[in-house]
């Protein structure tokens, strides 16, 4: 149970980073909290959108599926439910994957790295090992 | 119905907590005001114009001068500024048949960004990049139209020209032209500007955009009326 506990607190934490870049971008709060302004380059450049969709907004929609699936688990009768354990892996897989695009994009394209993102990208790193951790969990005890 | 372990409601009362904490954080992020105001309205003092009678381009010696009232936030006069103007400057201000006038007229009521624009411009111009400033507004006009990052938009165009931005940032942060923006819009009204773009050609105000063909016949008319000598 600690690891999909685990999992929801990164999950909500990554989720208000996520929104907070979103709000940025939709013009919502004046200035992002950054130092370097590589937050701003990289939040205003034409890479910020993907497939027409927000990066920061996709953020949001995948933490709030993290966090769903992590609060669904923790229900006493999914405690040793496989399925929970499986989607939270192939989610912040997937996440990780796309987050490793995403720096590639901040390194090489932009040339600038947003702090937030970095932090953004150190809270799926995290979920993701904790999931792996859950799915090895529930495996040992089936 | 079974009771959760007390372990579980600890972390349900510590996720409640951070999600509240988050909700009220973003909650003040947003509601606060911009860092950045430029304000309307205030008293113009005689300092504020002071040897300032707005943006001028082209020569001293040029027989014709046309005025131009506008709004870095209106969408015409991005119109005007992205379609019409390159051809004027090439073809009557670079020329010298023309001298070229920009006053600030914002209109507050539709576009809470337009002081701020027009502030980062009077800051451009302190380091000699205000037209440069002026083509970055009204060219990258929809990227901080009505948005409440417009003036870190606007700061990243300050960058863009390789502004001193130490300088830049105290110039905003000061609203030091508020002033004169007033006294520019003041004058714009006392004369009779309603909307913009409003070009003032040989004492006659000509509202809405004006094709850059019609300023050239303008220009020539008013060319030839001037060499002409009365009968």
């Amino acid at each position: 149970m600690r690891w999909r506990m685990g999992t929801a607190m990164l999950s909500l934490a990554g989720l208000f980073v996520s929104a907070y870049l979103y709000l940025y971008k939709a013009g919502y709060i004046g200035a992002l909290a950054c130092g370097t302004g590589g937050c701003e380059t990289v939040q205003l450049s034409a890479q910020s959108s993907f497939l027409g969709l927000d990066v920061a907004l996709i953020g949001v929609a995948g933490y709030s599926a993290l966090l769903a699936v992590s609060l669904a688990g923790l229900q006493p009768r999914f405690a040793d439910a496989r399925w929970p354990a499986v989607v939270l892996a192939l989610l912040s897989g997937g996440a990780v994957a796309f987050t490793l695009y995403l720096k590639y994009l901040e390194l090489f394209v932009i040339h600038a790295i947003c702090r937030w993102c970095v932090v953004s990208a150190v809270l799926i790193a995290v979920i993701f090992v904790l999931s792996v951790l859950e799915l090895r969990r529930v495996r040992q005890a089936e | 119905m079974a009771k959760a372990p007390k372990s579980l409601n600890r972390f349900y009362l510590l996720l409640g907590l951070g999600a509240g904490l988050g909700v009220v954080a973003l909650a003040y992020l947003v509601l606060r005001p911009k860092a950045i105001s430029i304000p309307a309205n205030v008293t113009v003092l005689a300092g504020d114009t002071t040897g300032f009678r707005g943006y001028v381009l082209g020569s001293d010696s040029a027989p014709v001068e046309i005025t131009e009232y506008a709004d870095f936030e209106c969408p015409a006069c991005a119109e005007f500024a992205l379609v019409q103007w390159p051809s004027i400057r090439d073809r009557l201000i670079e020329t010298g048949q023309l001298r070229w006038r920009y006053r600030d007229w914002p209109i507050d009521e539709l576009h809470s960004n337009a002081r701020i624009a027009a502030h980062a411009a009077a800051c451009a111009n302190d380091q000699g990049k205000y037209w440069e400033m002026h083509d970055a507004l009204f060219g990258g006009q929809a990227g901080w139209t009505r948005k409440r990052t417009a003036a870190s938009i606007i700061r990243g165009y300050a960058r863009s020209l390789a502004l001193n931005l130490e300088e830049y940032d105290a110039c905003m942060q000061s609203a030091m032209y508020a002033g004169r923006i007033q006294a520019s819009h003041d004058e714009g009204s006392k004369l009779g500007v309603g909307s913009t773009p409003t070009f003032l050609i040989d004492g006659r105000l000509y509202p809405g955009v004006l094709p850059s063909d019609s300023v050239r016949k303008l220009v020539d008319r008013l060319t030839a009326a001037a060499t002409t000598p009365p009968k």
